[in-house]
């Protein structure tokens, strides 16, 4: 596995200095900007980064708008009947495939739904799918990923494999074995599953970016000066490793909400009466040549949705980098 | 160097034995296979009970394995149901999915990596905009539909292609099924690279570069891309796994017989030994890509040193 | 000079794996002359007769085999083929006679020996042979084929061979239409290399058919070609037929649209809508002997109980089953009125209308029947179902729709799929139902026995519902025994009765087969079976 180039000993005699002022070392990799008008940290104590991004975050018309857009996502989600007042589970066969008419902006699909309730009442399984799965794995993957490229060795190894072994389950042999004895109809199986199989893929890119953002000449200043292993991985390495896992993970988010489709059409996902925009974007895959719009409403929604996320993790990638200050 | 990979390579055969182990028995967890055997009816209880004893289903799974393994060490990985054997089996799916698997990285590393770069100069105008709306509808259509799509218009409404590949599966006829393949990876791609890019973008060393007065496109290639493609590169690398072995929608739609096909054929059969066979080897495939791509990260960034 | 060993190992260990993808496949037999090409997927058993229980497998079974019988592929009447005559003055003790000159492909001659060394290859536990119960009226199966324990005979006690063209068949019990289940697969004759040498047999199968296996790669595709010696009056018209292995048949279809195909059998749900006008009428849709019912736990008391049997007929009443054939399956399956179907014909069997007011969609006395019989049990019903074949999806969430609407309870009924086929048959054989479930039943021959017996007799192979009724039973009992071939068929249209006043399976559609063909195909047709009937298509 890939190990620091200098000594060991490097790290263990930093340790004996602890002593030493470590918010200089901190203000001489990080506050590169000069202290702005809008400089509210209190006196004496170094502005950290993470309320410096916070404070960019606020001004950043791109943040507010896809975060306005989530909020709009999780007000339906949580209450969907402010902005429709049908019945996803009432269909009416003889109106299948039928398109937009008034009552009925997006038409109906295959069964006779009308597309439109069952978008907005989908946003509540998908949105759910989508942000806790990609939080789970966001979160497990990049602690044991983070981990194992810091500190390397033996842990780095076995994680390392482990990842291997978890890449090579395929996704639909895992979710027969492994979903199929679930009975609870909830979305929780589901994300957990996603979850288990998905934190690989975030924890590759974090040890990756942390073997880089390792060998930065800062970090090693950090390290030099006596900073704790913890207060490096947090405060130096974890900003300059974020980037690639944050980008991946908003990927992922739509990509989790479109595994859940699969998951449901292999009858181990949610089931029937869920709703969700996986279930009708594979329900009406097939139907493209017929009824191309019992396609295109759920996956806009889902388009909509992805694009929300990513611009709101470009959105903080952007507040994290203090050379784009 | 040599004795890292040594190791590396030594560390395989725990790796090896864990999954093959962890596949085993998940597909046994899966049930009894024989009651799929006999249609939409009960096998009657004497033939399934020898169908049982024949596949080794009669004994503890501790055992099935230990045997199973014992055979995979002479080089006999069983065989699926219809009475071909597993390596058989392997010896048409995999030559055909790695082809598929190199089209499809291809496209990943040349298209992705250009788009991202491409995006990465120019963020926030048009070509930006455009690739972002491309990437968002490359996710949000399930790969069926584009598949579905391309394979009508390109095969039949235009005919520029074969809509389904032949058995010899030549590198030609996977080029739209290698696209469709690589869709989403090359969204990931992409992005991941425009990231690092416009992050690598202000470094001392590039704007050291810039300063020392290398032409752009120097500048481009030598320091700022390369220093900004370890996580592509990570993500590719963990990609080729999962490219061969979930390549079943593709597989489908395009009639190709290889590896994510017969996998999930397998699965559904619940045929323990095509699935534990082809598993075992993606297991290999995946210890092989991750190690190519750490021994990549010190091709691309040199101050990472291997023990 | 150390990066650049970097990049050698890199560069080493990449090409070990770019070797892997070297070598290539075969190259395709393009179809020339009037040979044609067709779809086809793998079959999923050793393409032995008495082993092959699925369609794919039964196709090229019926393009290189010919038994004693042969079903009409129009009629599904069952005709003499290699049989010149079946004698019987009891409905139990049978001497068949051959015609003369029949031989395989290899020129061996069809003997009676032929005959009884393949039923007793496919009767005898040891050789696992799937549709080995075929055989199980034939005196002696208990012995060469016990429940349990090992077998103490090798051959069934009730075959003897007479002479080169005769043999005789002793049966345990009187089975009138023993002569006509004879038309199926399993009881097709063996030549010898079948037993002297089995890998190459299966390899490259020899029958007797119309046609001879010229090239098979696992897999891929099979090369048939006409075999021009083929002594029988059903000569194929055309110089053969190449069946390719499709993964799905929407790609078989694609394929059929952009000219690289020639015969499809199986269009797919979604294109049902399109067809026609994609291939300008050269579609073929009609009737084969299969049905789909929806079956009922009675292992469970709530579905056994007294007046249940009025929940089901108001399940059977809440589905409007002509909404769902047009919309879902755009009228490749007919509203089901009976227990059979009808390629049976009135003469078999078929009785449309038999099931009356109960199959048709009726929201009120849907509602009144399943108050009338206590309620669904639990308030909802669930219908299982296997996710991984079929569309099977869309008509459960069809059927439920339906049932919600007329109970007037958006939860009155879900859908429970089970993500494959063997763990539903699984979930089936350990009585883990708790409410209806899909079942198909695809007829072997085309009798009305065949559609009651193994669905509802006490303890059959097929009644996974565990449904019994004396009455049912001693009717078919009495209806096997009947030598008259019209009053064995009204006492089993009286056992249908029984079915269908107990509403013991809930019948939903029969189900046609269709095809979609090229231009340079013509006379194409399916039989009974959704088989193509292959030797009768010309080819341009």
């Amino acid at each position: 596995m890939p190990e620091q180039h200098e000594p060991d000993g490097a790290v263990s005699a930093a340790g004996m200095g602890g002593a030493m002022d470590l918010a200089a070392a901190e203000a001489a990799t990080l506050e590169r900007t000069p202290g702005g008008p809008g400089g509210a940290g209190p006196r004496g104590r170094p502005r950290s980064l993470w309320s410096d991004a916070w404070r960019d975050l606020r001004r950043n018309p791109v943040f507010l708008g896809s975060a306005l857009v989530i909020l709009f996502l999780v007000l339906i989600s949580l209450w969907p009947s402010l902005i429709t007042s049908g019945n996803p589970l009432t269909c009416d066969l003889a109106k299948a495939q039928e398109g937009s008419q008034p009552g009925h902006p997006f038409g109906f699909d295959g069964q006779g739904c009308d597309v439109y309730t069952r978008t907005v009442y989908g946003a509540r399984a998908s949105v759910t799918v989508g942000v806790c799965a990609t939080l789970g794995v966001a979160v497990l993957g990049s602690v044991l990923g983070g981990l194992a490229g810091f500190f390397g060795g033996l842990g780095d190894a076995v994680l390392s494999r482990l990842t291997d072994v978890f890449f090579a389950i395929p996704v639909v042999l895992g979710g027969l074995v492994l979903l199929s004895v679930v009975t609870s109809n909830t979305v929780w199986p589901v994300v957990g599953f996603m979850v288990l199989l998905g934190w690989p893929q975030i924890s590759r890119i974090a040890r990756g970016a942390v073997i880089t953002a390792r060998q930065n000449d800062y970090v090693q200043a950090a390290r030099a000066l006596g900073a704790s292993p913890a207060r490096i991985l947090l405060r130096h390495i974890a900003p300059n490793a974020v980037a690639p896992v944050i980008v991946v993970a908003t990927i992922a988010l739509g990509t989790y909400i479109a595994l859940e489709a699969t998951l449901s059409y292999l009858g181990v996902g949610l089931k029937p009466p869920s709703v969700s925009w996986g279930i009708d974007i594979s329900a009406a895959s097939p139907y493209i040549r017929n009824a191309p719009h019992a396609l295109l409403w759920p996956s806009g929604a889902l388009a909509i949705t992805v694009l929300a996320f990513i611009m709101l993790g470009d959105a903080v990638r952007d507040a994290l980098d203090p050379r784009l200050r | 160097m040599g004795r890292y990979v040594v190791r590396r390579l030594l560390q395989m055969i725990p790796v090896f034995v864990g999954a093959t182990l962890l596949i085993f028995l998940m597909v046994n967890v899966m049930g009894d296979p024989v009651a799929g055997l006999c249609g939409e009816r009960q096998c009657d209880p004497a033939t399934a009970a020898r169908l049982k004893r024949d596949l080794g289903l009669d004994k503890p799974v501790w055992q099935q394995y230990l045997t199973y393994m014992g055979k995979v060490f002479t080089g006999d990985f069983g065989t699926a149901f219809n009475g071909q054997p597993v390596t058989e089996l392997m010896a048409t799916a995999f030559p055909v999915t790695v082809r598929l698997t190199i089209v499809a990285i291809l496209f990943e590393v040349v298209v992705g990596i250009a788009l991202g770069v491409l995006t990465g100069l120019r963020r926030g105008r048009p070509v930006d905009t455009g690739v972002l709306l491309a990437t968002l509808v490359v996710i949000s259509v399930p790969t069926f539909v584009t598949g579905l799509l391309l394979q009508l218009l390109l095969g039949v409404a235009w005919g520029w292609i074969r809509p389904s590949v032949s058995p010899a599966a030549a590198f030609g006829e996977l080029i739209v099924p290698g696209l469709v393949l690589a869709s989403v990876s090359l969204a990931y791609v992409t992005r991941l690279t425009r990231t690092s890019l416009a992050e690598n973008r202000r470094s001392d060393y590039v704007r050291t570069a810039i300063a020392k007065g290398l032409p752009p496109h120097r500048v481009i290639t030598r320091h700022l891309l390369r220093n900004s493609l370890i996580p592509v590169v990570t993500f590719i690398g963990a990609d080729i796994g999962a490219l061969m072995g979930g390549a079943i929608v593709t597989e489908r739609i395009f009639n190709i017989h290889g590896v994510g096909y017969q996998l999930y054929q397998g699965i559904v059969r619940q045929n323990t030994q095509t699935v534990v066979g082809f598993v075992t080897v993606l297991v290999l495939v995946f210890l092989i890509a991750n190690l190519l791509v750490d021994l990549l990260y010190a091709v691309l960034d040199p101050r990472i040193r291997y023990a | 000079m150390r990066r650049a060993s970097h990049t050698t190992w890199a560069v080493c260990t990449a090409a070990v794996v770019l070797a892997a993808a070297g070598c290539g496949g075969s190259g395709t037999g393009a179809a020339r002359g009037s040979v044609f090409s067709a779809s086809w997927s793998d079959p999923q058993n050793p393409l032995e007769p008495a082993n092959t229980n699925e369609v794919q497998g039964g196709k090229v079974l019926d393009m290189i085999f010919r038994g004693l019988k042969r079903y009409d592929p129009r009629t599904g009447r069952a005709m003499d083929m290699l049989a010149q005559r079946i004698d019987t003055t009891d409905s139990q003790h049978f001497r068949i006679t051959l015609r003369d000159g029949w031989t395989f492909s290899n020129g061996e001659k069809v003997t009676a020996r032929s005959f009884v060394d393949a039923w007793n290859y496919g009767a005898s536990l040891k050789n696992n042979q799937k549709n080995a119960y075929f055989f199980g009226y034939i005196d002696g199966y208990d012995k060469v084929h016990p429940e349990s324990g090992a077998q103490s005979a090798g051959t069934l006690s009730g075959l003897k061979v007479v002479d080169d063209r005769t043999f005789t068949v002793r049966l345990n019990q009187k089975f009138s239409s023993f002569p006509d289940t004879l038309g199926y697969a399993a009881f097709a004759p063996l030549p010898r290399a079948f037993f002297t040498d089995h890998a190459a047999w299966l390899a490259k199968p020899v029958g007797n058919g119309p046609y001879t296996i010229d090239s098979y790669t696992r897999g891929f595709q099979m090369a048939l070609r006409k075999w021009g010696a083929y002594p029988g009056a059903d000569k194929a018209r055309n110089d053969g037929v190449n069946l390719m292995v499709y993964t799905d048949n929407n790609t078989a279809y694609t394929d059929l649209l952009a000219g690289n195909l020639d015969l499809v059998d199986d269009v797919p749900a979604a294109q049902l809508k399109n067809v026609r006008s994609d291939l300008d009428g050269r579609y073929i849709n009609s009737p084969a002997g299969i049905i789909q019912t929806l079956a009922f736990p009675y292992y469970d008391k709530d579905w056994s109980r007294p007046g249940a049997e009025k929940v089901r007929t108001g399940l059977s009443m809440a589905i409007n089953r002509r909404q769902i054939t047009e919309t879902i399956f755009r009228n490749t399956r007919t509203p089901a009125t009976d227990w059979t179907s009808p390629v049976l014909g009135a003469e078999g069997g078929h009785q449309a209308g038999l099931c009356g007011r109960a199959c048709d969609y009726d929201p009120a006395g849907a509602r009144k029947l399943v108050q009338e019989g206590g309620g669904l049990p639990g308030g909802q019903v669930t219908i299982t179902y296997n996710a991984d074949s079929g569309s099977h999806r869309e008509w459960v969430d069809a059927v439920c729709n339906s049932i919600n609407n007329a109970l007037g309870n958006d939860k009155a009924c879900i859908g429970n799929p089970v993500g494959t086929f063997a763990d539903f048959r699984n979930q089936i054989g350990r009585h883990r139902m708790t409410g209806p479930f899909r079942s198909g039943w695809q007829m072997d021959y085309p009798l009305i026995q065949n559609f009651l017996q193994p669905l509802y007799y006490t303890n059959a192979s097929s009644n996974d519902g565990k449904w019994s009724d004396k009455g049912f039973d001693r009717l078919v009992d009495r209806a096997n025994a009947e030598t008259d071939t019209r009053r064995s068929v009204a006492t089993f249209q009286q056992a249908e009765r029984v079915v269908r006043d107990q509403m013991a399976a809930v019948p939903l559609w029969y189900q046609n087969g269709s095809a979609g063909y090229s231009q340079r195909l013509s006379h194409v047709a399916l039989n009974p079976f959704s088989v193509p009937v292959y030797n009768e298509i010309k080819a341009g």
